[in-house]
């Protein structure tokens, strides 16, 4: 009959329809606006209205999500900032689209290098957040941001005091990296000292 | 590497004049620059080549020669052929256009002409294709260099020890190194003369006066700012009426020289790149590109990161085909609620990559000798879900939703027809060309990574039209779903990658072609290396880019308001046509 597949198409359509219903009510209540919805309709279960109304739902981040990096520092007990950086230059190296910018600096009586970054620039507007940077630095000084909100009316160009954030941060963003990270360093730590107490 | 079976194919004592390429590293064979009319047709013909998988050009600058690389392969499976025409770098420089023996070379020679400023001789319309008409000078030459140029290659010097910030803009004032032909002021340049160029390639309709009324050709511009040519895509059509008479396609409007610019970076800076080529597959895009330079490098992948790469891939092939329903439904006037339809799933698997990979579209997901990061028992659970639940369950209703559709089909049935021996000759891959019957999949004809070991179909549809080419990919859809449970059934534990990361890998010389079946086509990564950090050439033979030639075959004849149908089937997508 001239029509079935179409009228087969239709009611494909109403079914979406009155779906769509039927999960409102079946999650009355707790379908919008509270991460147990968001997470149902991003789910493999999701039936009826699928979109987030940003910015008042956010989809979460999951832990691999990777934007712009920022740079770690550790906090000391008097509230110094102790950056990890040792500006060895691997992450400008590695760099694809070359954004990052390194100066070392040296010490001021010697001039020797010191093992801290002078200045450290990212221009963010260059950057395509591929994670090379996070994922060849040695000291776990480098690490890829969650916060995606960085529109602005003018160029995005981020020193060293905009990108440093504090290792709480961190661990609070991606814990599972994290403890993995800090088992490896406690495990060198120890060979390191396990080593020097067998030179002694 | 792609060697052919020498031990049968001994061509230098087939084909007088012919002898092999015994560079370090390289394979194939060396054709004096005289005999390759012959010798195209006698692999063609008496050797079973049928299809020209790419041809491009590489510039030899201390030799002071340019190397034309073709890469021919058979339809019915098995390793390929490759062979080179040397000749002196030079203007002119000159070699004959294999056009006459593979139609499908006509883009990819005008490519060579463009970037490398190769003659062509009997190309049928030799113009710029990527490049605008005006531009001076020959990009791809590597004593060529662009705005902005710093240093020869990444990384650059002034990054670090002393890198202190500067904006390009600031460093290099546009003007100071951009070069134009003699006596051209870009200020004052109107495109008249391309323009008329382009025209006269399109064949005129003949005006005819009958019953006193005389008729006239009409010239129509579709794009390059048109919501149904899916990005800055721009066709030109001469029309009888509605009927197309002859049609030709202008890109380029989002050229960027990727090539180019993937000679400046070094091999693993490339892999972020390639995610920029068809932005709906960078998982598949990662595959080619870390195949060729695994090749070169000589390393083996582990188990588990050939299963995952295998699950990426094939979940990359269904949302690629989903939201080219989506868009056909759209272009058919079954406006947005199917093609959300559509997205909804792909937002799923996209959500898989962003969990697994770090982001939905720009994966950059795999590294030399594996993947760059396990995936985690979450989101393990979340593939699961999808492929033995809802997908199978979705894709079902997806079928149901328009496939039958009377009206649908009275759009797609029977229209923008190409015959087989059409679809081979001017190189037409992927899904597009099964649908004219020929079961060529290279994940079967000649495959990679461990498709060999999964059970699964090509599917084959016989009338090469539109709805054919639909129908298809509903097939495949299903075909990959069934490589997605065997490979997540199968999935062992174990590394993901092999040795060390390290973002400077040592890559010795030679040449390497890495080709896989992308959801759009093959697509192939040839790579050549010297030796140093950053790949001597670095070229990718595009489905998009290479499907496209076909375009005007399957247009002329047919109505106009066909050509965005066929256009959307053709699946192109601008990042990796226009590279």
């Amino acid at each position: 009959m001239y029509g079935q597949g179409l009228l087969k198409g239709l009611s494909v359509t109403l079914k979406r329809y009155i779906n769509t219903y039927v999960d409102d009510f079946k999650w009355w209540g707790k379908r919008y606006f509270n991460a147990e919805g968001i997470a149902h309709r991003s789910s493999k279960d999701a039936n009826g209205i699928f979109t987030v109304q940003y910015p008042e739902e956010k989809l979460p981040t999951p832990e691999e999500f990777r934007y712009v990096p920022f740079l770690v520092y550790d906090e000391g007990a008097n509230g110094e900032k102790n950056i990890r950086c040792t500006s060895c230059g691997i992450c400008a190296k590695a760099c694809p689209p070359q954004c990052i910018w390194i100066v070392r600096s040296s010490d001021p009586v010697t001039g020797r290098p010191v093992p801290q970054p002078a200045e450290f620039y990212i221009d963010a507007d260059i950057c395509m957040n591929c994670g090379f940077c996070a994922e060849y630095c040695p000291f776990d000084a480098i690490k890829m941001d969650h916060d995606y909100e960085l529109a602005s009316y003018g160029r995005n160009v981020f020193d060293k005091e905009r990108l440093m954030k504090p290792a709480s941060y961190y661990a609070q963003i991606r814990p599972l990296n994290n403890a993995r990270e800090e088992t490896a360093r406690a495990e060198k730590a120890a060979a390191k000292a396990a080593k020097a107490a067998v030179t002694n | 590497m792609t060697t052919p079976a020498v031990e049968t194919l001994d061509l230098a004592a087939k084909f007088a004049g012919v002898t092999a390429d015994t560079r370090p590293g390289y394979a194939g064979w060396i054709v004096p620059a005289e005999a390759l009319t012959q010798f195209a047709s006698f692999v063609r013909d008496e050797l079973g080549y049928d299809l020209l998988s790419s041809l491009t050009a590489v510039d030899y600058l201390e030799q002071n020669q340019f190397e034309v690389v073709y890469h021919a392969y058979k339809t019915a499976g098995g390793p390929g052929l490759v062979f080179k025409v040397q000749i002196p770098r030079q203007d002119p420089a000159k070699v004959a256009s294999v056009t006459p023996i593979w139609p499908g070379a006509e883009y990819q020679e005008r490519e060579a002409y463009d970037l490398y400023g190769i003659i062509f001789e009997n190309h049928p319309d030799l113009r710029r294709i990527l490049m605008w008409e005006g531009f001076e000078g020959y990009p791809m030459r590597k004593d060529w260099k662009e705005a902005f140029y710093e240093e020869e290659a990444k990384p650059l010097k002034s990054r670090w020890p002393e890198g202190r910030h500067t904006l390009a803009e600031t460093r290099v004032p546009f003007g100071d190194n951009v070069s134009f032909k003699p006596g051209f002021d870009p200020e004052k340049w109107t495109p008249t003369d391309p323009e008329e160029l382009l025209y006269a390639t399109l064949r005129k309709y003949t005006s005819e006066t009958k019953d006193g009324i005389t008729t006239d050709h009409v010239l129509v511009n579709m794009g390059p700012q048109h919501p149904s040519t899916h990005g800055v895509f721009r066709a030109v059509a001469m029309l009888d009426g509605e009927i197309v008479v002859s049609l030709k396609p202008v890109m380029g409007y989002l050229h960027r020289n990727h090539e180019k610019i993937g000679e400046r970076n070094t091999f693993l800076q490339n892999m972020p790149y390639t995610d920029r080529l068809d932005y709906f597959n960078s998982m598949y895009n990662n595959w080619g590109y870390s195949l060729a330079v695994e090749k070169l490098l000589g390393v083996a992948v582990p188990e588990r990161a050939e299963y995952l790469r295998v699950i990426m891939g094939e979940l990359s092939r269904i949302q690629n085909h989903l939201i080219l329903f989506g868009m056909l439904w759209n272009d058919l006037g079954a406006y947005f609620t199917p093609a959300l339809y559509a997205f909804e799933e792909r937002e799923l698997i996209l959500d898989i990559f962003e969990a697994v990979s770090g982001t939905r579209m720009m994966c950059n997901y795999h590294r030399f000798g594996g993947v760059s990061r396990d995936v985690d028992a979450a989101s393990l659970e979340k593939i699961k879900g999808l492929v033995f639940e809802r997908l199978p369950r979705r894709v079902e209703e997806m079928n149901r939703l328009l496939s039958e559709n009377e009206i649908f089909v009275s759009r797609m049935k029977g229209i923008g027809y190409l015959s087989p021996e059409d679809s081979i000759a001017y190189s037409v891959t992927g899904p597009n060309l099964r649908a004219a019957g020929i079961p060529y999949d290279i994940r079967r004809a000649d495959p990679y990574g461990i498709y060999d070991r999964f059970e699964f179909d090509i599917p084959v549809r016989h009338n090469s039209d539109l709805l054919d080419r639909y129908l298809i990919r509903m097939d495949e859809i299903q075909q990959s779903l069934r490589i997605l449970r065997q490979a997540l059934q199968q999935l062992p534990e174990g590394p993901v990658l092999t040795g060390k990361p390290q973002y400077q890998v040592k890559v010795p010389a030679g040449e390497a072609y890495g080709r896989v079946e992308a959801p759009k086509g093959e697509l192939g990564y040839y790579v050549v290396s010297n030796g140093k950090g950053n790949p001597y050439r670095y070229h990718i033979r595009t489905p998009s880019f290479i499907n496209i030639t076909s375009l005007e075959k399957m247009c002329v004849g047919g109505k106009i308001a066909d050509f965005v149908t066929i256009l959307g089937m053709v699946d192109i997508v601008l990042g990796e046509l226009d590279r």
